[in-house]
């Protein structure tokens, strides 16, 4: 080391100015007053009991490669082999084994399709963008043409069920929303009636309940003969849940505005679509951003509730994959490794929220 | 100025671009409009001017009927104006209005708010369209300012450009809604010059303003209105300088010497 000579006159001050600097920085926001000291203190204490305890759980003391589950059992930390041994359960669920390329494309094509929209150049396809991957994932999973086996939907599972209930939830809840929106501020008595009643009757109500409704009473009303995918009931409870409190998310929106917009657009003879579709919601929605993308990731989240119906998304494989005798008790690993996988798609939301939010206000002061 | 026009200006109804007749209207007890009979003349330049609250604004606005009265009759350029939703886009298309509050499309660029309406009512090609743009910005003298929002323009800047908007529309009748009352004073001057210039290109206006100056020199006809009447009409000169009842006399005493 060279640095501290006295030859050299320039570290030494440098590097006692940054001490000094680091020491002001630490006592201005750390112990500036006797309660922010006070917990600094409680955080730190905090965090040397928590952190390195956690540490040896995770890392020192954990088995990453066994086939035999009583090795986990005798060492004091995770048992990630666990994880090794059943991810392709918990994210592909019952779908064939050897078949399972093809719910991981599909996933794949999700992901890139999401990472794709991005990007402001594809907004103008984003809609047939969307399109034609949920149309060739759902060729991918359903399989029977082009030479792939036939899978009926009741061995899908995993990912790729939790992704295909949010993606085309929200897809098609989107537009029912901006409607039931637009419809509860219209001026026809009738249609402003059937909207407020349709979304306060869905808002009272808890999404469990709906998916039951779906799944358990709505074959008793249909026609003998007459049979519905289960998993479409389970989708379409999902999408009238989401419209509902997606409208109110938007309602907002519109509210926000002033009437000068509306009247405005009205004096230029635009009529109702026109001024909505040009003037009114491409700044309503651009104001909600936050709420709407709220509402998206509470919504991705909500979809782990199928579990009750019987549907194996993602959750429901998670807990299967635990009731295997040889590997019974393995949980705090199982929800570590499926809450990663929640927590990557709702933090990739948040981002892109804030994103848009950015990109929405370019320009604009008022 | 003809003198068919100072002495009796109702007369000539048959080919008045906008007939007003018996027009009463009430905001829930409150009666703002009491029997309005109005006729403007093709290119005629009115300025209504009255004290808050005469019901001044009201009227204009139920001429592209942003209010709705309860009770007369409107014919605007030959059209009926009911509840025909037809009817009403039909009068809008041909009706131009400036707010108080400029009321631009802040999502939109200055080109995008001006384009706007000659794309989708019009059916104009944009091209086309773009081109009458920049003409008006450049009568409206901020050229230079086409592609910014208007978030990033002064308020006297964001009117030219509201008024530019109309004018896109190849309107009949340009309504004026207090158009230099939310300006900073040193920018009321811009605005008034531009109004002034679109009035000696013979645009038929009503416009209401409290700028009498504007009044004196550009105007056909002055109406004053007071407690939802029109109290009293008359040519500029006479308006200012003879008024007939006391009630102008008031108003006008208040607003000429404060």
């Amino acid at each position: 080391m060279t640095a501290e000579t006295r030859d050299d006159p320039r570290p030494s001050p440098d590097f006692a100015a940054r001490v000094a600097g680091s020491l002001a920085w630490v006592r201005n926001n750390l112990f500036n007053t006797w309660y922010n000291a006070l917990f600094t203190l409680i955080i730190a204490w905090f965090f040397l009991n928590v952190l390195p305890p956690l540490f040896d759980w995770m890392v020192t003391n954990s088995v990453w490669q066994t086939d035999d589950p009583r090795v986990c059992r005798d060492a004091a930390g995770a048992c990630w082999a666990f994880i090794h041994e059943k991810y392709r359960f918990i994210l592909f669920g019952t779908y064939p084994y050897d078949e399972q390329w093809r719910p991981l494309l599909m996933v794949m094509i999700t992901i890139a399709l999401l990472a794709a929209s991005c990007d402001k150049r594809t907004w103008r396809f984003i809609v047939p963008m969307w399109v034609a991957g949920l149309t060739v994932s759902g060729v991918l999973l359903w399989g029977g043409v082009f030479g792939l086996t036939y899978v009926e939907n009741l061995r899908w599972g995993g990912l790729p069920i939790t992704l295909l209930l949010s993606v085309v939830g929200l897809a098609v809840a989107f537009p029912i929303a901006v409607l039931l929106a637009l419809g509860r501020r219209s001026d026809l008595p009738v249609v402003r009636a059937i909207c407020i009643c349709y979304i306060e009757m869905i808002r009272g109500v808890p999404l469990i309940t709906l998916l039951f409704m779906s799944s358990v009473m709505l074959p008793l009303f249909l026609p003998t003969g007459v049979t519905i995918d289960k998993l479409l009931r389970a989708q379409i409870a999902m999408i009238m849940f989401a419209a509902a409190y997606l409208a109110e998310v938007i309602r907002g929106g519109l509210q926000s505005l002033p009437r000068g917009q509306y009247e405005a657009a009205d004096s230029l003879g635009l009529g109702y679509w026109r001024k909505m579709r040009l003037i009114i919601l491409p700044q309503a929605l651009a104001v909600v951003i936050p709420p709407i993308v709220n509402t998206f990731i509470a919504f991705f989240k909500d979809t782990s509730l199928v579990l009750i119906i019987g549907i194996f998304d993602i959750m429901t494989a998670t807990k299967s994959a635990l009731t295997d005798p040889h590997w019974r008790g393995f949980f705090r690993e199982a929800y570590l490794f499926t809450g990663v996988i929640y927590f990557c798609f709702c933090f990739f939301m948040s981002k892109y929220s804030q994103w848009l939010e950015k990109e929405f206000s370019k320009g604009r002061r008022h | 100025m003809s003198l068919a026009a100072q002495t009796a200006p109702e007369t000539e109804a048959a080919d008045d671009i906008i007939q007003i007749s018996g027009v009463n209207k009430w905001f829930g007890q409150f009666h703002v409009l009491r029997d309005i009979d109005l006729n403007v003349a093709r290119g005629e330049r009115i300025v209504i001017c009255g004290p808050s609250g005469s019901g001044k604004s009201t009227l204009i606005r139920c001429i592209n009927r942003l209010e709705e009265f309860q009770e007369g009759r409107i014919v605007v350029d030959g059209i009926e104006l009911t509840h025909n939703v037809k009817n009403i886009e039909a009068i809008r298309r041909e009706v131009g209005m400036v707010f108080q509050q400029f009321n631009l499309f802040p999502h939109l660029t200055v080109l995008e708010n001006l384009t706007l309406a000659p794309i989708w009512v019009r059916r104009q090609p944009k091209a086309e369209a773009e081109r009458m743009a920049r003409f008006y910005l450049e009568r409206v003298r901020i050229p230079e300012q086409a592609d910014k929002y208007p978030g990033q323009l002064s308020g006297g800047q964001q009117q030219r450009v509201a008024i530019a908007r109309s004018l896109c529309m190849s309107p009949k009748v340009m309504l004026f809604d207090e158009p230099t009352s939310a300006l900073d004073p040193e920018m009321v001057k811009e605005v008034l010059d531009t109004m002034i210039g679109l009035a000696q290109d013979g645009m038929t206006m009503l416009v209401v303003t409290h700028e009498m100056g504007f009044a004196k020199s550009v105007a056909d006809r002055v109406l004053f209105m007071d407690r939802g009447e029109i109290v009293e009409q008359n040519t500029p000169d006479r308006f200012f300088t003879d008024p007939k009842s006391d009630r102008t006399k008031l108003f006008l005493s208040q607003i000429l010497h404060h």
